[in-house]
C-alpha cells in the first residue's frame, strides 16, 4: 500500500474529475485535465487557465522581445545553427555605445534592437504584473504576490531604465545574454570600485541569504510535522493543532523563540521583497551618487586597513609619462 | 509508467554526470595554495602539481652554446652587409647565427633566412625580419630592464624552436556575422582564446597593445566625477586583464588586491613590472612588429592583412616568468644580455 512520504511526493491524490475552482462569476472556464508528470512536482491537475487580454498582450510582447533577442544572437553567428547552439550561453544583444547617450533609436545594428527588445520585454512584464494583480482581486485575495513581483520589477527597471536615464546613457544598461549579463555585473563592480562596499548591496545579500535560511527552516518545519497534518498550515493558523504545537516547541527548544504559523510567512515575504528592493537602491546610487564604493568605504570607515607586507608600491604612470 | 519515468530520470542524471566529468577544464588535484599577502585578504596563488610538471617540461632550456671571444677579427671585416651586429667579433657573430638556427629554424637551417649561394644577399623576407628582431631583442634588454630585469630575453624566449612563435596575435575581425541591420555587439558575446572563453570583447589587443586606449577604468574618487569610463570600456579592459592572467598562468591577486583593483598602494610590486610590460608591448608592436607588414608574404599576415604582433603570452607562454625565470640572456652579451652578477 502507498504511504505518504514528504520529501518526494509519492502519492498523487486525484478527484474523480478536475476541480473547476470556486464559483465567482458565471464565466466559462477552460478545460482541465490531469498530468502525472506534473503531479510529481506539484498538483497533477492542469487548467483551467485564464489568459485574458493582459495575458495575451503580455505573451505577445514577451514573444516579440524573445524573437528580437534570439534572432540577433543567431545573426551574430551568421545564421549558423550549430554555432548558435554551441555559443548560446555567450551570445549577446548589447545596449548602444556611450556616444548615443539617451537617443531614442540609435541605428538598429548599434543598440537599436536592444532598445526595442527592452521596450517589449518591459511591456510584457508590466502587463503580466497587471494580470497577476487583477486575478488576485477577482478571487478576492490579497495582492501580496503582485507587490512581491513588483519588487523584482523595480530592480529590473533600475538596471535597464531608471539608472541609465539618470546616468544619461543607455550604454550603462545591462546587455541581454546569459554570460554577457554576468560579465556586465563583474565589470560594473570593477568600474564602480567594488560593489561589496555598497551598504545596500550588503543589505540585499543579507536578505537574499536570509530568504534562503527562512525558506529552509520553514520548509523543513512543515515537512517534519507533515505526519501530524502540519502541511495544512493555513488551517492551523486559525485552529492550532498538534503539528503546530510540536513545531513551535521544537524551535523554542532549539533557539528559544519561534515564529507562528502566520508570522513565518510575513517574515519570508518581507525578506524576499526586500532583497531586490534594497538591491535596486544600491544599483541606483552607483555612479549617480557614488563613483567608487571602496573609496567611499574608506571615507566612512567600513574598509579596514591591513598591514603592508610589500615595499610601498607607487603608480609608475606618475613617475614618467607612460600611459598603460 | 512511474518506473519508466524513474528509469529515464536515472539515465539522464548518469549521462549528465558523465558529460560533466568529461568536460575539458578540470585541474587534477592536489592543488597547492600559496599565501602571498596579508592573512585574510585572499591574496593567494593556486598551482596544481600536474600544471607545475607541465610548465617545467615546457620551459626546459635548450642545449647551451659554447662562449665566443669578443676579440679578434670583426664581423664587419669578415662579412658583407652586416648592419646590426656590427660590434661583434666574427666568433661572436657566428655564435649568434648558430643560436638563431638552433632556436628559430632548427629543421630548416641556415637556408630559412639565407640565400646559401650568397649569405650577404637580402633576398629572403625572413632575413629582413630576423634583422629587425635582433634589433628588437637588443632594444628590450637595453631599454626595458624595468620589465625583463637582468634576466633579459633571447630569440628563444618567444620562438622555442619554431620559426613563428606559437603565441602571436592579429587584428580579429570576429566570427562570421550576418551583418546588415542585425546587432553587431562590438565584438562582445563570443568565446575565444583571447578573452578566456568569456563573453567579453574578443580583441583586447588592438585597442590596448597597439593603440593606447586607457586601461584604468575605475572611479578615481568616492563621489562621481563629470566623466568616467563606460561599462563597455571596462569590459574591454577586463578582457585584457583576462588575457594577462591566462598568459601568465596566475590569478588576479598576483598583481592586485582584489578589494581595490585600481589602487596602487595596496597592489603587489608585480603590478609595476606588468605596467612596464604593457608599455613595452605598445612600443614593440608600434615600432618593430607592425611596421614589418610590407616585408611579409601574404600567408604570414592576419585575416585583415596586418603583421603578426606580440602580447603577454608571446614570451610568458603560461608561466609567471618566461622560461620560469631562467636567464639565457646572461650567456648572450651578443644580444644585449647582462652577465650574471
Amino acid at each position: 500500500m502507498a504511504y505518504y512520504q514528504n520529501i518526494f511526493t509519492q502519492v498523487q491524490v486525484r478527484a474523480a474529475a478536475p476541480d473547476p475552482g470556486v464559483p465567482i462569476h458565471n464565466e466559462d472556464r477552460s478545460a482541465a485535465t490531469f498530468w502525472h508528470l506534473l503531479g510529481r512536482l506539484g498538483n497533477a491537475q492542469i487548467g483551467p487557465i485564464y489568459l485574458g487580454y493582459t495575458g495575451l498582450l503580455s505573451l505577445l510582447c514577451g514573444l516579440t522581445a524573445f524573437e528580437i533577442i534570439g534572432l540577433n544572437m543567431w545573426a551574430s553567428v551568421n545564421w549558423d545553427p550549430v554555432q548558435f547552439v554551441r555559443q548560446l550561453p555567450w551570445l549577446a544583444l548589447e545596449p548602444p555605445k556611450p556616444q548615443y547617450g539617451l537617443q531614442i533609436l540609435p541605428p538598429l545594428s548599434e543598440g537599436g534592437w536592444w532598445l526595442i527588445a527592452g521596450f517589449f520585454l518591459t511591456a510584457s512584464v508590466l502587463l503580466w504584473w497587471w494580470r497577476m494583480y487583477r486575478r488576485a482581486r477577482a478571487l478576492g485575495l490579497g495582492t501580496h504576490a503582485a507587490w512581491a513581483f513588483l519588487s523584482a520589477i523595480w530592480l529590473y527597471l533600475v538596471l535597464g531604465f531608471i539608472r541609465p536615464l539618470l546616468m544619461g546613457s543607455w550604454s550603462e544598461a545591462v546587455p541581454f545574454g546569459i554570460f554577457p549579463h554576468l560579465d556586465w555585473t563583474a565589470a560594473f563592480s570593477i568600474r564602480y570600485g567594488n560593489l561589496f562596499y555598497n551598504p545596500f548591496h550588503m543589505l540585499s545579500i543579507a536578505f537574499l541569504y536570509g530568504s534562503a535560511l527562512l525558506f529552509a527552516m520553514h520548509g523543513a518545519t512543515i515537512l517534519a510535522v507533515g505526519r501530524f497534518g502540519g502541511e495544512r498550515e493555513i488551517e492551523q493558523i486559525l485552529d492550532r493543532g498538534t503539528a503546530s504545537e510540536r513545531a513551535a516547541l521544537f524551535w523554542r527548544w532549539t533557539m528559544g523563540f519561534n515564529a507562528t504559523m502566520e508570522s513565518i510567512h510575513r517574515w519570508a515575504w518581507w525578506f524576499a521583497v526586500l532583497t531586490p528592493l534594497t538591491g535596486g537602491i544600491g544599483i541606483l546610487l552607483t555612479g549617480t551618487v557614488v563613483d567608487n564604493w571602496y573609496l567611499w568605504g574608506v571615507v566612512h570607515g567600513i574598509a579596514p586597513e591591513y598591514p603592508h607586507v610589500f615595499p610601498p608600491v607607487l603608480d609608475p604612470a606618475l613617475a614618467a609619462g607612460g600611459t598603460p | 509508467m512511474k518506473t519508466t519515468f524513474s528509469l529515464l530520470g536515472g539515465i539522464a542524471a548518469t549521462l549528465l554526470t558523465i558529460a560533466m566529468l568529461l568536460t575539458a577544464g578540470w585541474v587534477r588535484p592536489p592543488i597547492h595554495g600559496e599565501q602571498t599577502g596579508f592573512r585574510g585578504t585572499g591574496q593567494q596563488q593556486l598551482i596544481s602539481a600536474q600544471n607545475l610538471r607541465i610548465l617545467q617540461a615546457a620551459n626546459a632550456l635548450p642545449e647551451p652554446i659554447d662562449k665566443a671571444s669578443s676579440s679578434g677579427e670583426r664581423a664587419t671585416e669578415a662579412y658583407k652587409n652586416v648592419q646590426v651586429l656590427t660590434d661583434l667579433s666574427t666568433e661572436e657573430f657566428n655564435r649568434v647565427m648558430i643560436a638563431i638556427t638552433q632556436w628559430v629554424s632548427p629543421d630548416q637551417g641556415c637556408a630559412y633566412c639565407h640565400n646559401t649561394e650568397n649569405l650577404a644577399d637580402d633576398g629572403l623576407y625572413t632575413k629582413i625580419v630576423a634583422r629587425r628582431m635582433l634589433q628588437m631583442n637588443r632594444h628590450i634588454n637595453a631599454a626595458y630592464t624595468s620589465h625583463v630585469a637582468d634576466t633579459g630575453v633571447t630569440c628563444y624566449t618567444c620562438h622555442r624552436g619554431q620559426p613563428v612563435p606559437s603565441n602571436i596575435w592579429f587584428e580579429n575581425p570576429g566570427a562570421p556575422h550576418a551583418g546588415g541591420m542585425s546587432a553587431h555587439n562590438y565584438g562582445f558575446g563570443h568565446p575565444s582564446k583571447s578573452n578566456g572563453a568569456t563573453g567579453l570583447p574578443v580583441d583586447p589587443f588592438k585597442p590596448h597593445l597597439l593603440g593606447d586606449e586607457t586601461i584604468r577604468v575605475e572611479g578615481k574618487q568616492a563621489l562621481p566625477a563629470l566623466s568616467g569610463a563606460s561599462i563597455q570600456q571596462t569590459e574591454q579592459s577586463f578582457s585584457l586583464m583576462i588575457h594577462m592572467s591566462e598568459a601568465l598562468g596566475v590569478n588576479c591577486a598576483y598583481c592586485h588586491n582584489t578589494r581595490n583593483f585600481g589602487g596602487w598602494e595596496e597592489s603587489k610590486p608585480q603590478r609595476v613590472v606588468a605596467w612596464h610590460g604593457l608599455a613595452m608591448l605598445r612600443e614593440l608592436n608600434a615600432n618593430y612588429l607592425d611596421p614589418l607588414k610590407p616585408v611579409y608574404p601574404s600567408n604570414r599576415l592576419g585575416p585583415l592583412g596586418d603583421s603578426p604582433k606580440a602580447n603577454c603570452a608571446t614570451c610568458h607562454q603560461g608561466a609567471p616568468k618566461p622560461l620560469l625565470g631562467q636567464s639565457m640572456a646572461k650567456d648572450f652579451p651578443e644580444l644585449g644580455g647582462k652577465p650574471a652578477p
